[in-house]
């Protein structure tokens, strides 16, 4: 189904739907009537050396060093792993585990900064024009200055700027599509700094050499539209298309926005640009901007403060490192029905215990929720059968057979109705009459499904393990009867088995060259090759390999695995 | 300062089971209120009987199976099933009829067979297929509709006759009670009659025969607000008519001397409220988009079978019992295509 917009100024534009969605209470009014803040300079400043899911970077520092903004504090090989900068200058207090902004509640090792006020910075050396880099080079940028998806899944921009040779990128998306409720830190992005977003697009369509650039901003957005056409009309951004979709939750969702846009689909197990398209957040934009044509790398971002339970809720410009309870002081603190605190939004954010905690790159909003603003455990019923939630999905999934599947652990079959498509937007969660915790149920299934597998993984392994042992135990079992055989035989003529071995051998390649061409006849040869077992192709080249050291008669085992020809060469 | 943690999402559900079972039962009414206007308030003594035994029924199982009592009785899920058992009830059915009905619907049909969301059946059609078997004499004895009757019993009247089975001095049950539109023509084509003979009677006129074409109107209107509350999917219940229809204006069209038209079909006995309200009872349905089309247009079929050469005045509760357990192997079969996978 495809529909066209209309009206406004905004090009027209064809537009395209996904399946489901919510019209959600969008509460974005409360945090985007103040004007952008900018933070104060927190006394501390801490850093996670655990930045996504993968493994903590190393800390370059020690300490009691001193430390200047945006100087590398820790840093890891992999290109999974961008460098952590730190926010401001200062000096390096420790480096010890506290609590992480982690759905688990769980510690790590994090770097603690003492800010001394100065804000002293390294010297930020950008590009005039990035246009003469190589897109490898302006990678590496990106890399070195430590930006991640700021959309909130931090997942590092460098590695999806780079979508392999044998992929063709024709469209580059930003993401603009705030859909969560509460959020609104892209919407003042682009209220504020439109020309960064649109600077740091044209600097990603150099890099993925794309032709277009899509800009995507949900209707509910008009100043950050206004603002946006104002700043496209006073540059040259022809290549960059402003786009307004429909405020339908989950339309920031990168398939869902993709199809939106572009009627098309990422393939089951793919990835954007496997369909010609790369979508970035438009906070990411506005970064790699920063980061070519200022130098300077991802120190901080724009994060909403908001909900009943904050006394002035707003946008404001914060360093990363910025302890949470900072930012909400600043916003005036809590109010008396502050009770409940998620990062992120109420759809996909985590709730956390406690506002001790550091501003993360990925954090987009912090919000505290005011008295029955939000919920936690829901009563559930028993499933009806009713079908709102296949209706809301936005992925086409069944959840109430993914539900029932689940709850009777017949992981298979929760598989088999692609149980790891969901996406976890907690569309049919909110549908649900009987407020059955869904995505809870899908999060702790698809546990499951991993555990299974690494179980079936390592009962595997250890099968093979103990075939292989079997196996090598019955060879050394023959072997020893074998010997012991030929023990007994010889046991006469005085000789070790080896060398009537080798007289043997002669024996025989005299016998082969006076009675050829019947080769193959020879008794003892085919006694042999009946209790060799025959060896797999590693064994055989490196048997093959082997054969100059044959003669060492040492070697007993050796020698019996060897073939009678290869032997006599 | 501390917080409570939880799981995402955060925002507080919309929804609820007894609000949409609560929406269903007032989509009840205008096909309720048709029933009262032409077969006087004899419904209304049969839904309170049901309604009485279906909460005792639901507590007594609850309380059984150790399970809360006082949730589950607001989720209105008995209430309905009682409703539903009541208005396919001869309005003068003796008061046991209702309460067998709707306790074998609750205790076996719902809470032995699994309890809410887990019956395979709808119980309200077991409690009726129960009946029906069972006490076929009582089953059948319809009133003639108002506009054939010319008068009313009050409502004393039929408080009396439902409860103590007496009548006013002048009236018989046998007088008073006649066959369904559906059940007459059964009958009489059993006697070698012509359609056009046995609808020359004053029971047929209009499209559904008198009185239950405006009792399937009703429930229609009823229907068509549930479908524009989003309360039902729109697949089961044209599924449904459609393949009744169709199959109907096949037969009508090779046979008019034996077949009643279409239109006949769908207005008449418990067309309307099995499509709109019967077979889209969500627990024992089918649920995807596909398999809830194919699943109404198979009951819509089987309805027209057991109407035309079944023994039975009407054919909706065996239909939907029948799909009832085809409907996890339908759905089955008929999974959407998910984002990203191939056709």
């Amino acid at each position: 189904m495809a529909r066209t917009q209309g009206g406004g100024s905004v090009n027209l534009f064809k537009l395209w739907n996904f399946h489901g969605g919510l019209h959600l209470d969008g509460h974005k009014r409360e945090s985007c009537r103040a004007p952008l803040a900018v933070a104060h300079l927190p006394e501390r400043l801490v850093f996670p050396l655990q930045q996504r899911n993968g493994e903590d970077s190393k800390p370059v520092i020690a300490p009691g060093d001193r430390v200047l903004k945006g100087q590398v504090i820790a840093h890891d090989d992999s290109p999974f792993n961008p460098p952590i900068h730190a926010s401001s200058s200062g000096i390096v207090r420790a480096i010890e585990d506290l609590p992480l902004p982690h759905p688990s509640g769980l510690s790590g090792a994090c770097i603690v900064i003492e800010t001394d006020g100065e804000d002293a910075a390294i010297d930020f050396a950008g590009i005039a024009d990035y246009r003469q880099c190589s897109p490898d080079e302006l990678r590496r940028m990106i890399y070195e200055a430590g930006i991640v998806g700021l959309g909130g899944a931090a997942f590092p921009t460098s590695v999806k700027v780079a979508p392999g040779s044998d992929r063709k990128v024709d469209t580059l998306i930003l993401n603009g599509a705030e859909c969560e409720p509460y959020i609104t830190c892209d919407d003042s992005l682009l209220s504020h700094h439109p020309e960064d977003v649109l600077e740091g697009a044209k600097i990603l369509l150099h890099i993925l050499q794309a032709e277009r650039c899509l800009l995507a901003v949900e209707d509910d957005m008009p100043d950050a539209l206004a603002a946006l056409e104002k700043a496209k009309r006073c540059g040259d951004f022809e290549a960059i298309q402003l786009v307004r979709v429909p405020a339908i939750y989950p339309t920031g969702g990168e398939k869902q926005l993709i199809s939106v846009l572009t009627g098309r689909e990422v393939p089951m197990r793919g990835i954007p640009a496997d369909i010609g398209i790369v979508c970035q957040n438009v906070g990411t934009a506005a970064a790699v901007y920063n980061a070519v044509v200022h130098g300077t790398p991802l120190i901080s971002r724009i994060v909403t403060v908001t909900g009943r339970g904050v006394k002035q809720p707003q946008n404001i410009l914060a360093r990363i490192g910025t302890p949470l309870a900072d930012l909400i002081q600043q916003c005036g603190g809590h109010t008396n029905e502050a009770e409940r605190l998620v990062l992120g939004g109420p759809m996909m954010g985590f709730g956390v215990p406690t506002d001790d905690l550091p501003l993360t790159k990925s954090a987009n909003c912090i919000l505290v929720a005011g008295r029955n603003e939000l919920i936690g455990e829901k009563r559930a019923l028993p499933c009806i059968r009713c079908g709102a939630c296949a209706n809301a999905c936005p992925v086409n999934l069944l959840p109430q057979q993914l539900y029932w599947y689940g709850r009777s652990d017949q992981i298979e079959r929760a598989l088999d109705y692609n149980l790891f498509d969901c996406i976890e937007c907690g569309c049919c969660d909110y549908v649900c009459p009987s407020h059955i915790p869904l995505v809870q149920h899908f999060r702790a299934t698809k546990g499951k499904a991993v555990a299974k597998r690494r179980e079936r993984e390592k009962a595997d392994h250890a099968r093979l393990r103990f075939e292989s042992r079997q196996l090598r135990k019955e060879q050394e079992k023959r072997e020893r009867a074998e010997s012991a055989k030929r023990k007994k035989e010889t046991l006469g003529t005085g000789k070790a088995p080896e060398i009537l071995e080798a007289i043997e051998r002669a024996k025989l390649r005299r016998a082969e060259k006076t009675a050829q061409p019947s080769g193959n006849s020879d008794p003892i040869d085919h006694d042999k090759r009946e209790t060799v077992t025959p060896p797999t192709a590693a064994e055989a080249h490196r048997t093959s390999a082997d054969t100059g050291h044959i003669e060492n008669p040492s070697d007993d085992r050796k020698s019996e695995a060897q073939p009678m020809s290869s032997e006599i060469d | 300062m501390r917080f409570p943690t939880a799981q995402a999402p955060f925002l507080a559900p919309v929804n609820s089971v007894n609000r949409i079972m609560l929406e269903v039962l007032v989509a009840l009414i205008p096909g309720l209120a048709a029933l009262v206007w032409q077969f006087g308030p004899g419904v209304l003594v049969q839904c309170m009987i049901a309604l009485l035994a279906a909460e005792l029924g639901e507590a007594a199982m609850l309380s059984l199976r150790r399970r809360p009592i006082v949730p589950t009785l607001k989720d209105y899920s008995a209430a309905l099933t009682a409703v539903l058992l009541a208005i396919s009830l001869p309005p003068l059915a003796p008061w046991w009829i209702p309460a067998f009905g709707t306790l074998f619907a609750i205790i076996i049909g719902k809470h032995l067979y699994g309890g809410l969301g887990y019956n395979p059946f709808n119980p309200a059609m077991v409690g009726y297929a129960v009946l029906l078997i069972s006490f076929p004499q009582h089953m059948t004895a319809w009133l003639p509709p108002k506009e054939l009757s010319g008068s009313a019993l009050s409502f004393a009247d039929n408080w009396n006759a439902i409860f103590s089975r007496t009548l006013p001095w002048d009236m018989t049950f046998d007088a008073l009670t006649m066959a369904t539109p559906l059940d007459t023509i059964k009958t009489q084509l059993g006697l070698n009659r012509l359609l056009d003979e046995i609808q020359s009677g004053g029971l047929f006129s209009g499209i559904g025969g008198r009185g239950w074409q405006w009792v399937n109107f009703g429930f229609l209107l009823g229907g068509l607000w549930m479908l524009k509350r989003g309360i039902i999917a729109w697949q089961i219940p044209v599924g449904f008519l459609a393949a009744l229809f169709a199959v109907a204006l096949l037969f009508f069209l090779i046979d008019p001397a034996v077949y009643p038209t279409p239109l006949f079909q769908c207005f008449s006995g418990a067309a309307m409220v099995g499509a709109f309200f019967i077979a889209t009872d969500p627990v024992s349905a089918s649920t995807t988009p596909r398999g809830r089309l194919i699943y109404g247009a198979l009951i819509g079929l089987l309805v027209f079978v057991i109407r035309s050469w079944g023994g039975y005045p009407d054919g909706v509760a065996f239909a939907v019992l029948l799909l009832n357990l085809a409907a996890p192997t339908i759905d089955h079969y008929t999974r959407p295509r998910v984002y990203g996978h191939p056709t």
